[in-house]
């Protein structure tokens, strides 16, 4: 795949002088709109998860006008409710010497080095005023006999600076942001529209002036115009079709922003979680990430010899290999998501994987429980050996769990500035959906707490700094004209191949092409493999794809085979992104890129940037780069041995 | 293989036969979202206990049964297609009161209110509720009990839930009866059939919030 390359980004709007004090600044910069214009003004935002349903209900308590869309049957129901270890704050709590500037730093070194300093040093800041709004709201946080909050510690930091609500954190969270949302539907300041999925955004004299919607119990296609629209909705970790995000996860929204000019950032940054349950057999529909905090306790390992088949109870302890504990004999199994990943990939590689297909490790309780007695790994992770007993009817305390690394989040997204706007004014990008402050790799209890940076705290501000100049008067009737017809042509077209292979048996086969190709370890040859099956699975996608139904009906074949359109442009891009980052970085592991140990190597003279990218309806993406710059952290490599 | 696997499944060959693929509600296919539900021989959710029907597994049937599977069935859940229900009544039950009325940047401190670890972990235990339907889909009235009570019960066990805590739980006790659930005689069967478990006794606490209410 060509590309060429544009312009450097300079500007991201971000203020100068002391880090601590640019928030600040661009609060007081920021123009306000009086109360009564602001009824006057429209917004539109898609998602309703802890980005989207935060800012819309923020957005509907200052008097904005806002209409709120979700494709799942009520707000409640986004996938930011899955989320299970916990929402990060500098709290210092525990006394335990946490602060603003030690969560930054722990953020733009666990990121690799590759966010912008200025946005992470924001939501270290914010993150404090998020538990108390959350507590406010009667988040039931888990708490201590003296009726304080309590914490506890993640991966990335020394300090205690996690709060939870047993395992079930995103739950708690985003069901506070749903009830402040309802309460605004009642006030009348949300319209909320459910089952409604967004198909294209309308763009008119250079603005984001509102979206195309499909009804998706009726079909219909609908226009909803308005002064700002505003994306929240969510990563694009689905492209390998098997992932932990829910089922219906796409990236249909940002993808066709992308189309209409919004830069996409950095794609190829993926997440890979080390401890889910591996793919049991050809059905499989979606994967289930166990805590990471099994890895406390359980031990990591594979047969010594290739193709043992025996049960494991049946195999000595000189004939298993601990490789964690071999290989990095300080943190041993506790060492971080991305090189627990990679290590279990590669055992697996060398034909030593156990189970169906070879494909996982095992994740032995078996001395832990001689230890400290059966009662005490009860206690401490019986919900979790109760979870893993119900999706693989096998017993944990008695058989070692079997574990595989899988997809979890996605770092890339559309490119925003300081303002969190992208490259179309009035066009804002929020949450997992944009870029902005994880860099190359997020660390755990993270994403909570961006989603509700962004939603309370940071858009609302700097939305209506843009906001001030409108209201921007009528939409172009061409424009949105023009947007309706694209998406009633794309989806004419779908229904008219009428092939023999249904829109699953596509994406189940470019998401076993990603994960092979652009998944936990990439290379130039296999990266350009990708690159060429891509396109031709495509023109097969495009020739012989079979969606029944009509389109106006309830129709989820069509619902699907619309998101599987855009997988494959989105993977390609991906693709594209991880080839021409020839280094290795957080999340992104290029074989060629590795010091001698096998460890990850940075090539910062080469890749200190985002790599922004420009849609070209001619199929060559123009590449913008933003550099970056560290004045308060200092670059070093990670070392975990 | 999950019982969702199943139905896409059966669903791929009925696209390639022609026909119209089943259609049914799901999406975190992990038991926390509440998409999912359906009734699998006669039982909410299925027979396993605590248990969302993403959760089920086809090694609890047996070889060769037959499974009948039905949509939630209550009057104030219309059915949209197939196995999807309406369930939107219950977001307009929230929006009657199911809240803390907080905006955004106006909280204090989150330590300056300290809460009982008892009433933070019960709290916590009603406020689990996924908003499935299960209950109202087994319930022999059809009554919204079971959810509306785990709100009320979640918010009024805090100190920030009280001060709206009486007109709270009457106006979302009225919402529930004009959306035309139905009352709650007690026979439990929606906290046998709750996926999370909800227990049956924030109904009492739902009603003494209400009669509270009323008495004022």
């Amino acid at each position: 795949m060509k590309f060429t390359e544009g312009s450097e980004i300079r500007d991201t709007r971000a203020p100068e002088g002391p880090i601590e004090d640019r928030w600040e600044k661009r609060k007081f910069a920021a123009k306000l709109v009086n109360p009564a214009n602001k009824r006057k003004l429209n917004v539109i935002v898609v998602g309703t998860g802890l980005a989207g349903g935060s800012a819309a209900a923020t957005l509907g308590e200052l008097g904005y006008n806002v209409k709120s869309f979700c494709y799942q049957d009520t707000p409640r129901r986004a996938h930011s409710i899955a989320a299970q270890g916990g929402i990060n704050a500098a709290k210092n709590y525990r006394g335990d010497g946490d602060s603003i500037y030690r969560l930054f730093y722990d953020t733009v070194k666990g990121g690799d080095f590759r966010a912008r300093e200025s946005n992470v040093y924001r939501l270290a800041q914010v993150s404090v005023n998020i538990i108390d709004q959350a507590v406010a709201q009667g988040v039931p946080f888990a708490r201590e006999y003296g009726g304080l909050l309590d914490t506890r510690s993640f991966g990335g930091a020394q300090v205690s600076r996690t709060f939870y609500a047993r395992g079930q954190t995103g739950q708690q969270l985003l069901l506070g942001a749903y009830q402040a949302l309802e309460r605004q539907v009642a006030a009348g300041t949300v319209e909320m529209f459910t089952r409604h999925e967004m198909l294209d955004l309308i763009v008119a004299d250079g603005r984001a002036r509102g979206i195309i919607v499909r009804d998706m119990v009726t079909g219909e296609i609908e226009r909803h115009t308005a002064d700002a629209v505003v994306l929240a909705s969510g990563g694009y970790g689905n492209v390998f079709f098997l992932s932990t995000n829910a089922k219906g996860c796409n990236t249909t929204a940002i993808w066709r922003a992308h189309e209409r000019g919004a830069y996409f950032a950095n794609p190829c940054y993926t997440q890979i979680h080390p401890t889910c349950i591996p793919v049991s057999g050809e059905y499989q529909s979606k994967l289930t990430l166990m805590s990471e905090s099994l890895r406390n306790d359980g031990r990591v390992w594979v047969p010594l010899r290739k193709g043992d088949e025996r049960a494991p109870g049946d195999i000595p302890d000189d004939e298993r290999d601990y490789y964690l504990e071999r290989i990095y004999p300080a943190f041993g199994n506790l060492v971080p998501r991305d090189i627990a990943s990679r290590a279990a990939k590669n055992v697996c590689d060398e034909g030593r994987g156990v189970g169906p297909g070879g494909l996982g490790v095992y994740l032995d309780f078996r001395d832990a429980i001689n230890r400290l007695g059966r009662d005490a790994v009860e206690k401490k992770y019986g919900n979790l050996f109760e979870m893993y007993e119900r999706i693989t009817g096998e017993n944990p305390y008695d058989v070692p769990m079997r574990i595989y690394p899988a997809v979890h989040y996605t770092m890339g997204g559309l490119w925003v500035d300081y303002d969190l706007q992208s490259t179309i004014p009035g066009l804002f990008v929020i949450g997992e959906a944009n870029f902005s402050d994880h860099g190359a790799n997020r660390l755990g209890a993270s994403a909570l707490m961006q989603g509700l940076a962004d939603g309370y705290f940071v858009l609302p501000t700097t939305l209506g700094d843009y906001l001030a100049a409108g209201p921007f008067g009528e939409v172009d009737e061409q424009a949105v004209a023009e947007a309706e017809l694209k998406v009633r042509s794309k989806i004419d077209r779908l229904l008219a191949v009428n092939g023999t292979r249904t829109p699953d048996s596509f994406h189940r086969e470019l998401g076993k092409l990603m994960w092979d190709y652009c998944g936990m370890e990439r290379t130039e040859e296999s990266l350009r493999k990708a690159l060429d099956r891509i396109p031709e699975l495509r023109k097969e996608f495009w020739e012989n794809v079979k969606v029944s139904g009509t389109a106006e009906e309830l129709n989820q074949v069509l619902e699907k085979a619309g998101r599987v359109a855009d997988f494959f442009d989105l993977a390609e891009l991906m693709c594209l992104d991880a080839l021409v980052r020839s280094e290795s970085c957080g999340g992104h592991f290029r074989a060629e890129s590795q010091d001698s140990e096998g460890e990850a190597l940075r090539d910062d003279e080469s890749f200190a940037h985002v790599s922004a990218w420009e849609y070209s309806p001619d199929g060559e993406p123009v590449l913008h780069k933003e550099p970056l710059e560290y004045e308060y952290v200092k670059m070093t490599q990670r070392s975990y041995k | 293989m999950s019982f969702l696997e199943m139905l896409d499944v059966l669903n791929e060959r009925l696209i390639l036969e022609g026909d119209d693929p089943i259609a049914f509600d799901h999406d975190c296919r992990e038991g926390i979202c509440g998409m999912c539900g359906m009734v699998i021989n006669g039982v909410a959710h299925g027979e396993q206990r605590a248990t969302t029907t993403c959760q089920l597994h086809m090694r609890h049937f047996e070889d060769n049964a037959t499974i009948t599977i039905e949509p939630w069935r209550a009057a104030p859940f219309p059915v949209v297609k197939d196995l999807v229900v309406d369930r939107s009544a219950f977001d307009r039950i929230i929006q009657a009161g199911g809240f803390v009325s907080v905006p955004a940047g106006s909280a204090p401190d989150a330590h300056s209110i300290p809460v009982r670890k008892e009433d933070a972990d019960a709290a916590f235990d009603a406020a689990t509720c996924i908003g499935c339907g299960a209950c109202v889909a087994a319930c022999p009235n059809g009554s919204a009990s079971l959810f509306t009570a785990a709100k009320i019960t979640h918010l009024s066990l805090l100190p920030q839930g009280q001060p709206e805590r009486l007109s709270r739980a009457k106006a979302m006790v009225d919402q529930m009866d004009a959306e035309g659930f139905g009352g709650c005689t007690n026979t439990g069967e929606c906290t046998a059939v709750c996926p999370k478990g909800i227990p049956l006794d924030t109904i009492a606490q739902m009603n003494t919030d209400y009669l509270k209410a009323n008495a004022k």
